[in-house]
C-alpha cells in the first residue's frame, strides 16, 4: 500500500480521447510521436496542478493514437505520485476479458493501486471484426464479457462455458489483484440503460459522458443506475457512485475564450460544421467563457445528477496545441477545481460515499489488518489438478476454502 | 368517444407548398373519416423546413436540438403519421429522408402511415410505391395501401377525370382510419423502464443467461 492520497469527496481529472487532429489555425497535424508525448506531458501537468486523475480513451483506428492503453498508462504511474490513472474508455466488447483481467491487475500492482477502468463498447462499428466480433452482439458482450472479467479478479480458479470465447477449465489470471482487492470499475455509456443496469448490478460506479449530449439524457441515465442500485441492495440512491464528463475551455475575458476556441470548435471532429458554438453550449456541458462561468456551470451539476464522485474533463482535443492545453490545465488547477472542491462539498450529506480508492476499498475489506499477498504454491508442473496455486501469507487459507482466502463470490 | 392524435410531416420546400397543401387535404379527410368510426383525433403538421437545420445538426452530432425533439416526439408517439414529400429525382427529397433518418430504426413500427406525394406531373407519380412505400416497409411501418399522388394539373383543374385528387384523398384518408379505428391507443414505451429491457418482473441476472443461474 503506497497510495498517499486520503479520502477525498470528490476525484477532477482530465479524460483525453487521443485525438490526433490537424490544428486548424495553423494547418499543422502533429506526428503520432508529438502527440503522444504531449499527451504524456500533459496527464503529467494535471498532476502538477492538482488533479486527481487522467483517464485515456481506447481507440485502434486513426486519427485516434491510443491503442495500447495500460501500456502508456504504465508509463504515466511511473512518473507521477498520486494521479489515479485510468481510462475512458476499455473496450469490454471486443477485447478479451482474459487479457483485460491480466492487463489491467499488472498495472494495478505496478502503479500501487493508482488506477482504476472504465468500459464502454466503443466508437466505431468496424473494431468489432478488427477484433473477431460481431457489432450486432455489441450489448450481449459488454455482459457477457464482463461477468467473465469479474469473476477473473475475484476467483483464484475459474471455469468458465460463455457464448464468445472458449471455454475456461481451472485458469488462473495473473497477477492476482492488489491486495485482493480488483480494480474499481466504472460502466461508461451515452444512451444505453442496460449499462445502467450493469451498472447497478455490480454495485460498480457508472459514469456519463456527459459531453456530446443533452443534459436530459444523462439525467435519466444516471436516475435509472441511482434506482437500480438500490434495488440490487448496493445501499440507497444516492450513496450510488456515479462520475461525469464535462467539457471547457477557459480564458480570463470570456470573448477571448470564445474568440480563440471557435476554430477549433467549427473544425472539431464529431460536431465541427453542425451546430453553431452557441448552440453547442447552450444544449451541452460544452462551456466555453471565464473561469467563473465553467465554475457557475459546473457547481450546477449535482443539482441535475446529485452528490457525485468522479468530474473529469475533455480539453485537449481538436488539434489544440500543447501549449494551450498547459495553460487551460493551469487555469483549471489553480482558479476552478479548488472552488468547484469546496462548491461540491458544501451541504454534500454524509451517507454520500467519498470517490473510490484503492486505500479505501482496501480498508472497507479488511480493515487496518493485513492484506491479501497472493503466492503461488509450489510448481508441480501442473497447474490445473494440483493443490492450490495459491498460498496466501501470512495467514494460512480459512478452513473450507479450496483456494486462499474466500472471496465473495459475484 | 375515443381520440387519437395523427402526426403529419410536410417535406415541402416552399411556403406556400402544395406538399403542404396535400397534406393538410389528407389530415382534414383522416379525420372526418375517423368521425365516421366515432373517434375524435387531433392533428400536429411538422414543417421539415422548420427543422432542417436541426435535423442537419442531428444527423452531425446524433442528438436533437430541443425544438426539433418536440417534433420527433410528436411524430414517434403519434397514433398515426401522414407523411408527404415533393418527388426530387424519383424519390422523396433529401430533407424527408434526412428527418426520418434521425429517427430510431423502430420509432414507427407498426404505425399506420398515409403517404402522399407530388410533382409537376403524374408521370412521377408510380414514385409513392417503388420508393416511398420500401422505406416505410423497411421501418416496419404500416402504409395503407393507397398512396396519394397530386400533380400540378391536379390542382389547376381536373387532372384526373377518373379518380380526381379528392376521391383519392378521400380513400387514403379513409384507409388509414380504418388502420387507426382498429387499434388501440398507442402506449409510451419508456426505454428507461427495467421492464422494457429487461421484461417484466426480471432481474439483469436474466440477461447473464445461465451465468447468473437465472
Amino acid at each position: 500500500m503506497s497510495e498517499q492520497s486520503g479520502a477525498q469527496a470528490m476525484q477532477f481529472g482530465i479524460m483525453s480521447v487521443s485525438d490526433i487532429t490537424r490544428d486548424p489555425t495553423t494547418g499543422v497535424t502533429p506526428s503520432e510521436q508529438e502527440r503522444i508525448k504531449a499527451t504524456l506531458a500533459i496527464a503529467k501537468h494535471s498532476e502538477e496542478v492538482g488533479l486527481d486523475v487522467f483517464a485515456i480513451g481506447e481507440h485502434h483506428n486513426p486519427p485516434f493514437w491510443s491503442s495500447s492503453p495500460t501500456t502508456f498508462l504504465a508509463a504515466l504511474a511511473a512518473q507521477t505520485e498520486r494521479l489515479i490513472v485510468s481510462t475512458s474508455t476499455t473496450l469490454i466488447t471486443t477485447n478479451d476479458p482474459v487479457r483485460i483481467a491480466e492487463e489491467y491487475a499488472m498495472l494495478q500492482h505496478v502503479s500501487d493501486g493508482r488506477m482504476d477502468l472504465m468500459l464502454g463498447r466503443g466508437n466505431t462499428g468496424p473494431v468489432y471484426p478488427w477484433f473477431g466480433q460481431d457489432i450486432r452482439q455489441g450489448l450481449p458482450l459488454a455482459i457477457e464479457n464482463y461477468a467473465l472479467l469479474h469473476k477473473l479478479w475475484r476467483e483464484d480458479v475459474v471455469d468458465w462455458d460463455g457464448k464468445f470465447r472458449t471455454p475456461l477449465q481451472g485458469f488462473t489470471s495473473t497477477p492476482r489483484p492488489l491486495d485482493g482487492i480488483a480494480p474499481f470499475v466504472w460502466h461508461g455509456s451515452i444512451r444505453t440503460p442496460e449499462i445502467a443496469e450493469q451498472a447497478a448490478y455490480y454495485g460498480d460506479g457508472f459514469f456519463a459522458n456527459n459531453i456530446f449530449w443533452p443534459k436530459e439524457h444523462y439525467q435519466r441515465l444516471i436516475e435509472l443506475y441511482r434506482q437500480r442500485y438500490a434495488h440490487y441492495g448496493h445501499g440507497t440512491p444516492e450513496q450510488a457512485i456515479v462520475g461525469l464528463g464535462g467539457q471547457v475551455f477557459m480564458a480570463a475575458k470570456s470573448q477571448d475564450a470564445v474568440n480563440r476556441f471557435r476554430p477549433y470548435f467549427d473544425n472539431a471532429p464529431v460536431y465541427g460544421h453542425g451546430p453553431s458554438m452557441e448552440d453547442f453550449t447552450e444544449m451541452t456541458p460544452l462551456t466555453v467563457g471565464s473561469p467563473q462561468q465553467v465554475i457557475d456551470r459546473y457547481a450546477a451539476m449535482r443539482e441535475h445528477y446529485g452528490d457525485y464522485q468522479r468530474q473529469l474533463f475533455l480539453i485537449d482535443h481538436a488539434g489544440l496545441p500543447l501549449k494551450t492545453v498547459l495553460e487551460q490545465l493551469d487555469i483549471l488547477g489553480s482558479e476552478v477545481v479548488p472552488v468547484l472542491r469546496k462548491e461540491l462539498a458544501k451541504d454534500r450529506p454524509a451517507a454520500v460515499p467519498d470517490a473510490p480508492t484503492h486505500a479505501a476499498r482496501v480498508k472497507a475489506e479488511f480493515g487496518d489488518g493485513p492484506t491479501r499477498q497472493a503466492r503461488p504454491g509450489a510448481n508441480r508442473g501442473d497447474n490445473l489438478t494440483g493443490d492450490s496455486p495459491y498460498q496466501d501469507s501470512p495467514a494460512p487459507a480459512p478452513a473450507g476454502a479450496a483456494f486462499g482466502l474466500s472471496r465473495k463470490e459475484a | 368517444m375515443a381520440t387519437r392524435r395523427i402526426a403529419v410531416i410536410s417535406a415541402g420546400l416552399s411556403n406556400p407548398s402544395s406538399t403542404r397543401m396535400l397534406a393538410d387535404r389528407l389530415a382534414a379527410e383522416t379525420v372526418k373519416a375517423l368521425a365516421g368510426h366515432d373517434i375524435e383525433a387531433s392533428v400536429d403538421v411538422i414543417e421539415l423546413r422548420d427543422y432542417a437545420h436541426d435535423i442537419t445538426n442531428n444527423l452531425l452530432t446524433g442528438f436533437a436540438p430541443p425544438a426539433l425533439e418536440t417534433a420527433i416526439n410528436t411524430v414517434v408517439s403519434a397514433d398515426a403519421l401522414i407523411a408527404v414529400t415533393p418527388i426530387f429525382s424519383t424519390s422523396y427529397n433529401g430533407l424527408f429522408k434526412s428527418f426520418i433518418d434521425v429517427l430510431d430504426p423502430d420509432a414507427l413500427t407498426g404505425k399506420p402511415v398515409l403517404i402522399g406525394a407530388n410533382a409537376g406531373t403524374a408521370r412521377h407519380s408510380l414514385a409513392i410505391d417503388y420508393a416511398i412505400r420500401p422505406l416505410f416497409a423497411y421501418l416496419h411501418a404500416e402504409a395503407v395501401s393507397t398512396g396519394v399522388f397530386a400533380a400540378s394539373s391536379d390542382w389547376g383543374g381536373s387532372g384526373d377525370d377518373v379518380a380526381p385528387l379528392a376521391k383519392r384523398v378521400e380513400k387514403g384518408a379513409r384507409e388509414l382510419a380504418e388502420a387507426i379505428a382498429r387499434r388501440e391507443t398507442t402506449a409510451v414505451v419508456d426505454p428507461y423502464d427495467p421492464a422494457t429491457y429487461l421484461g417484466e418482473g426480471r432481474s439483469f441476472g436474466h440477461m447473464l443467461g445461465g451465468l447468473a443461474g437465472e
